[in-house]
């Protein structure tokens, strides 16, 4: 097989079933009834998690290339971003329905959203991260690549740091004792963002000397 | 085996003793129903869970019936033994069902101290019959916004603590949880700390909503349900509801209660249910009854206002919460 068949035959479809493999569970968890007694809970972490590790999967993209000189990798970065903001918006739209409908459709709690909006740093900094993916999801496609060129596009998903970021917060100050993988997830993050800092930073000083 | 659910029951299918002539009857039902239950197991049917209770456990039988019943839908046996905040054994809800085991119910006892007339050491058999038996079904309501509907076994907790002639100088009750790292593994963790202490004001403890819970679903209390003895009052989020007490004391002064100790900003000594004080990081409006898609409202001392709301009467309870 050629490189291109290779990718097309083998690594997509393996990237699209890793990355659908959570939903999977999910369904079969419920089908076995092992969705815990709060199943509402079970699925909006899990669309929760899923959506911060894609988030951190498509951050490591870059640096790995760096690492492996596999510049292939970057064949496979906008379909786990969309992977991520496809579990982004289960986990919001789960929350939204789950919480704020009252009893039933007819009834919604907006003075509820909204206080949760404003006054709850964690919802705040959930909501943030979400929103900030909206316009990259937008311009994922090759031709807004196109129609944006590649340095305004470039720098428009850069908005991605602030995600991944937000969405460390949200889960951090979620978890009510014990913030063990929270911690993992921010220092993994942190190391994401610090590769391309000194990356960046060495660049300078080889263009100034 | 498949059979995870029997059909729906109305309240007066709940006490064991009816529960018991009827088994046979939820059997065939289930059975006919494991296929449907099999493919739409999705959990939202929140049905009385027979067939999964413990065959081992101790049966309590001959139960009172009590006027303070709900007669809303019971969780089922599988939702209240496998989602339970008992750090003693993990911070995970699934944990305490998982790795309870550890505990040792009997044989038992309870230290008695402080501001009474009859101090003392006294053992689970005896307790047991300090009072008869009855069946209450309440709702509980966590702090974290989940609430659900459970068949508790026990008796009034003034029952209890009458025969120990508090003094008129008792004007809390302090109850402590077991520690031992042997039996409560998660104690080896410092997530909280040990032991847990819970207390409340004497006319709390007095008031007859208060039961000291021995069981539930007609059996003696699951372990990770707080075995072999706990409180529950209804009107306070479930924090208040200590487990697997083995000291009580009768004091002064407010005793400071675990969570209070460790978030006094969210977490306070009186932690009625209260739909109008918002958790810091969440509101308290609403809830969701484990079992329903959607929330429900909160209510006033989670519906309970009609007996308890005079207990607080003047009292400031944002600043009490």
């Amino acid at each position: 097989m050629t490189q291109t068949q290779w990718r097309r035959r083998v690594f997509k479809p393996v990237v699209w079933i890793l990355c659908l493999a959570p939903i999977g569970f999910l369904f079969y968890d419920g089908f076995t009834d092992n969705l815990t007694a709060n199943p509402i809970e079970k699925v909006t972490n899990t669309t929760g998690i899923w959506a911060l590790r894609l988030i951190v999967a498509g951050l490591a993209v870059t640096p790995l290339r760096w690492a492996t000189g596999v510049n292939q990798l970057i064949n496979y970065r906008r379909i786990i971003g969309l992977f991520a903001f496809f579990y982004g918006t289960l986990h919001f739209t789960i929350y939204i329905v789950t919480t704020f409908f009252i009893g039933g459709f007819s009834e919604f709690d907006a003075s509820g959203l909204w206080d949760d909006l404003v006054k709850r740093p964690y919802i705040t900094a959930g909501f943030t991260a979400f929103v900030l993916m909206i316009p990259l999801a937008i311009t994922s496609t090759t031709g807004w690549i196109r129609r944006m060129g590649g340095k305004k596009w470039n720098l428009l998903h850069r908005l991605v740091y602030i995600t991944a970021l937000a969405a460390v917060l949200h889960y951090f100050w979620k978890v009510k004792l014990d913030a063990t993988y929270p911690v993992y997830y921010g220092i993994g993050v942190a190391m994401l963002l610090g590769v391309r800092v000194w990356i960046a930073y060495s660049k300078q000083q080889l263009r100034r000397s | 085996m498949l059979i995870k659910k029997a059909a729906d029951l109305r309240e007066s299918d709940v006490t064991p003793k009816d529960t018991f002539l009827k088994r046979r009857d939820f059997l065939a039902v289930a059975g006919s129903t494991a296929v449907a239950v099999a493919t739409n197991g999705f959990g939202f049917a929140g049905m009385p869970d027979v067939a999964a209770q413990n065959p081992a456990a101790q049966k309590l039988t001959n139960l009172k019936k009590s006027p303070f019943s709900t007669d809303e839908k019971l969780n089922s046996y599988k939702d209240i033994t496998t989602y339970n905040n008992f750090y003693e054994f993990g911070l995970d809800k699934a944990d305490p069902g998982k790795y309870a085991g550890t505990l040792k119910p009997r044989p038992w006892s309870v230290v008695v101290e402080g501001q009474c007339g009859k101090p003392g050491t006294y053992n689970i058999e005896d307790i047991m019959k300090y009072a008869p038996l009855e069946e209450r079904i309440y709702r509980l309501r966590c702090v974290e916004a989940w609430s659900m509907v459970i068949p508790w076994i026990g008796y009034p907790l003034s029952e209890f603590l009458k025969r120990f002639e508090p003094t008129a100088k008792a004007k809390y009750v302090e109850f402590r949880t077991l520690v031992d790292t042997k039996q409560m593994p998660g104690q080896t963790e410092p997530a909280l700390n040990w032991p847990y202490v819970e207390g409340l004001r004497m006319d709390e403890a007095m008031h007859p909503l208060t039961l000291l819970g021995l069981g539930l679903y007609g059996e003696v209390l699951p372990n990770q349900n707080g075995a072999p003895i706990r409180l529950v009052v209804p009107w306070k989020y479930g924090f208040k509801s200590i487990k697997s007490i083995v000291r009580v004391r009768f004091v002064e002064s407010e005793p400071v209660n675990t969570w209070k100790q460790q978030q006094s900003a969210e977490y306070g000594f009186y932690a009625n249910v209260n739909p109008q004080v918002d958790h810091p990081r969440w509101t308290q409006g609403s809830e969701r009854r484990l079992g329903e898609f959607f929330r429900r409202k909160t209510l006033m001392f989670n519906g309970y206002g009609d007996q308890v709301a005079s207990l607080y009467a003047g009292m400031d309870l944002r600043k009490n919460y």
